[in-house]
């Protein structure tokens, strides 16, 4: 077993020295015009303004903790998972009291809406009129 | 030896004259190596399968110049990264600015080294093997922030965070579908998964304890569409909207390591998918035309159709939004994995 | 030539936790602390792996690299205080600090040479058979789990319960 691991060690190695090699070969066979334009953070072409930090989201944090409580009950779902062929019905029993108190805690962050995002606020355009009066493409084609 | 292949006699040769541990480890480099160069063909060939796809798909050619029929094409981009300027704007952060490709490029390749190719050809026969795949792609997620992060550009950011939530929250209806195999399994390693779908097509994982398998085979699918970061989920990269997202500040050889990752994870889950669902190296016809070079045969002719499927799809369907997003894996993917769950659960006790 | 694998690669991960964490306490800049804890955490998965723990080394990566690092992050780059952070808080006085201290590095120097380390497992090092399979303990887990660690686990998971309501509660009350 040791012997698994020590081969996904040199896997990882391995894999961390084939893109250094690639950019030191990179870093020899590129051509160098630094310019400070260049070296300006990018914006389409504009300048950029304002700190790069934003005010970010207190989603992003919601759904990495919700996330996280999950992984958990995960970690603890697996190694019943290999052992439930042998154990049967009790074990079942008790893993869907687990899994029941967890859920309940899904439907809890679910109905107070912090599973939602933001969602785009989609303002009608007056001069459209509505697809059901629209007329299709043959009809058009016909009336000209 | 960590593995033992039946149809080449290696053993002569790694004894050869080496200590154990010495030919161990020179088995191991030579294993990283073979898969680096996997990867890197995978990328080749998977890039310009997605060109040739579209283009057929959009009614056009695709490419046509490089070798006969584009064939050379990625090659000659290959290159060409190479040869780029690598540009690191003067407000990012350098160090992480480079870990960033090493991390996901060194976690991808690390879980290729549990992956079974034919009937005992593993580099690492590890009995936790499915539950270290999931686990490694969490250092995905933690270098995807990086690369975010460090570029320090708006869009870099906004990126990165997107795309590390939207990894985040299909991380688990992809791990509760995989629960579903591992129950009818009873084991967590990738030899026993294949093994256990012994026969012919129909003891497949998704052709068992109709529904559920084929409830968790689906959502699995949906899932690992969007760790992988690929339509109609790939917002963090859409083209149209932030730019190249986290990759923005990225140019030359850095660039294509995300890229070269991205396709090498797209064949690393489709593998996953054909060990887990459609029996690995299994000949569909039971033991008719079961032997080793069949069985790569038949593995790598599996992996490519849900590779083609995936390509399929990016072409067809059009992007979804981050709130719909959000919605697909919270309130759609997870409720329908614990169905398929607790599902599978009665039907193997009762 | 018996080269001590196990040894070697015990020492590098030792120093490898050791120096990441030293980088995540000095660090000035807050997203090189977590890259730090990112190694550290790395290197005792490692560690679990020579102690022959492989499921709860792939857990350590699982919960601790996938969700305790990237919450933390996420939790970093919500605040905006990301550089130059002083690392000196002025709220607590040196003296009591130098007390408190001192009296845990004693305790913990007392404990570390009171152990026997080698010893008490009654096997020299030398003589385990790295090759040799390891039971898998996954099986072993989940037995236990379901038989002797019952109560226990349910417990967890109202403790698991309890802080999804609590974190979402207090997360939502700030936005």
């Amino acid at each position: 077993m040791l012997l698994n691991f020590a081969t996904v060690l040199v896997f990882l190695v391995a894999g961390a020295f084939f893109v250094g090699m690639n950019l030191v070969i990179s870093r020899l066979l590129q051509t160098r015009n630094p310019h400070p334009v260049k070296l300006t953070t990018y914006e389409c072409g504009e300048i950029a303004e304002g700190h790069s930090w934003v005010q970010f989201n207190i989603r992003f944090y919601v759904i990495a903790l919700i996330f996280l409580i999950f992984e958990v009950e995960i970690v603890f779902l697996f190694p019943w998972a290999t052992i439930f062929k042998e154990l049967g019905a009790f074990a079942f029993v008790e893993m869907m009291i687990f899994v029941f108190i967890l859920l309940v805690g899904l439907a809890y962050v679910w109905g107070k809406g912090d599973l939602e995002w933001e969602k785009p606020n989609i303002v009608p355009d007056a001069r459209v009129k509505p697809v059901s009066e629209q007329k299709t493409n043959k009809e058009q084609i016909a009336a000209v | 030896m960590p593995a033992f292949i039946s149809f080449l006699t290696i053993t002569e040769f790694t004894i050869f004259g080496l200590p154990e541990d010495i030919s161990n480890l020179i088995f191991m480099v030579l294993g990283a190596a073979i898969f680096c160069g996997v990867s890197a063909v995978m990328a080749l060939l998977g890039v310009y399968l997605e060109r040739k796809i579209s283009a057929k798909m959009q009614d056009r050619l695709g490419p046509m110049e490089v070798g006969s029929h584009g064939i050379l094409q990625t090659l000659a981009d290959a290159v060409k990264l190479l040869l780029k300027e690598d540009i690191v704007p003067a407000a990012a952060d350098k160090t992480l600015h480079f870990i960033a490709p090493v991390m996901i490029f060194a976690a991808t390749l690390a879980a290729f080294a549990v992956l079974q190719f034919s009937e005992g050809i593993v580099f690492s026969d590890l009995n936790v093997g499915i539950f270290y795949i999931i686990a490694i792609s969490s250092f995905v997620v933690i270098a995807i922030i990086l690369a975010g992060w460090s570029s320090n550009n708006k869009w870099s950011l906004l990126g990165g965070m997107r795309a590390a939530a939207q990894i985040v929250s299909f991380e688990i209806p992809a791990s509760l579908a995989v629960m579903v195999v591992v129950m009818s399994v009873g084991s967590l390693n990738l030899g026993d998964i294949i093994d256990a779908q012994e026969g012919s097509m129909f003891s497949w994982m998704i052709f068992r304890f109709f529904p559920f398998n084929f409830i968790a085979f689906i959502v699995f699918f949906v899932a690992s569409l969007a760790e992988l970061n690929r339509a109609p989920f790939d917002m963090p990269e859409a083209e149209s909207e932030i730019v190249a997202g986290f990759a923005t500040e990225y140019s030359g050889f850095k660039w294509s390591c995300f890229f070269l990752a991205e396709y090498a994870n797209m064949f690393l889950v489709s593998v996953v998918i054909t060990t887990l669902f459609l029996g690995g190296w299994r000949s569909p016809f039971g033991d008719f035309l079961n032997s080793q070079p069949f069985q790569l045969f038949w593995l790598l002719s599996k992996a490519f159709v849900i590779i083609f499927i995936q390509m399929w799809l990016r072409w067809t369907l059009p992007r979804v939004r981050v709130d719909q997003l959000m919605y697909t894996s919270w309130k759609v993917l997870t409720p329908f994995a614990f169905v398929a769950m607790i599902g599978v659960g009665l039907l193997m006790i009762l | 030539m018996n080269i001590p694998f196990y040894d070697i690669l015990f020492y590098v991960f030792a120093a490898l936790i050791v120096s990441s964490a030293a980088v995540m306490v000095f660090s000035r800049n807050v997203i090189y602390s977590a890259v730090g804890l990112l190694f550290a955490f790395f290197g005792v998965a490692a560690i679990y792996v020579l102690l022959g723990a492989d499921f709860v080394a792939v857990a350590q990566i699982l919960i601790y690299v996938g969700g305790i690092l990237v919450l933390l992050i996420f939790g970093v780059m919500l605040s905006q205080k990301v550089t130059s952070v002083d690392i000196k808080n002025g709220a607590v006085q040196i003296v009591p600090a130098i007390l408190v201290v001192g009296g845990v590095l004693f305790i913990l120097i007392r404990v570390l040479l009171s152990t026997p380390w080698g010893a008490a497992s009654g096997r020299n090092i030398q003589d385990v058979d790295l090759t040799a399979a390891v039971e898998p303990t996954t099986q072993q887990i989940g037995r236990l789990l379901m038989t002797e660690y019952l109560i226990p686990f349910e417990i967890v998971s109202v403790l698991l319960l309890g802080a999804l309501i609590g974190a979402a509660f207090i997360a939502r009350k700030d936005a």
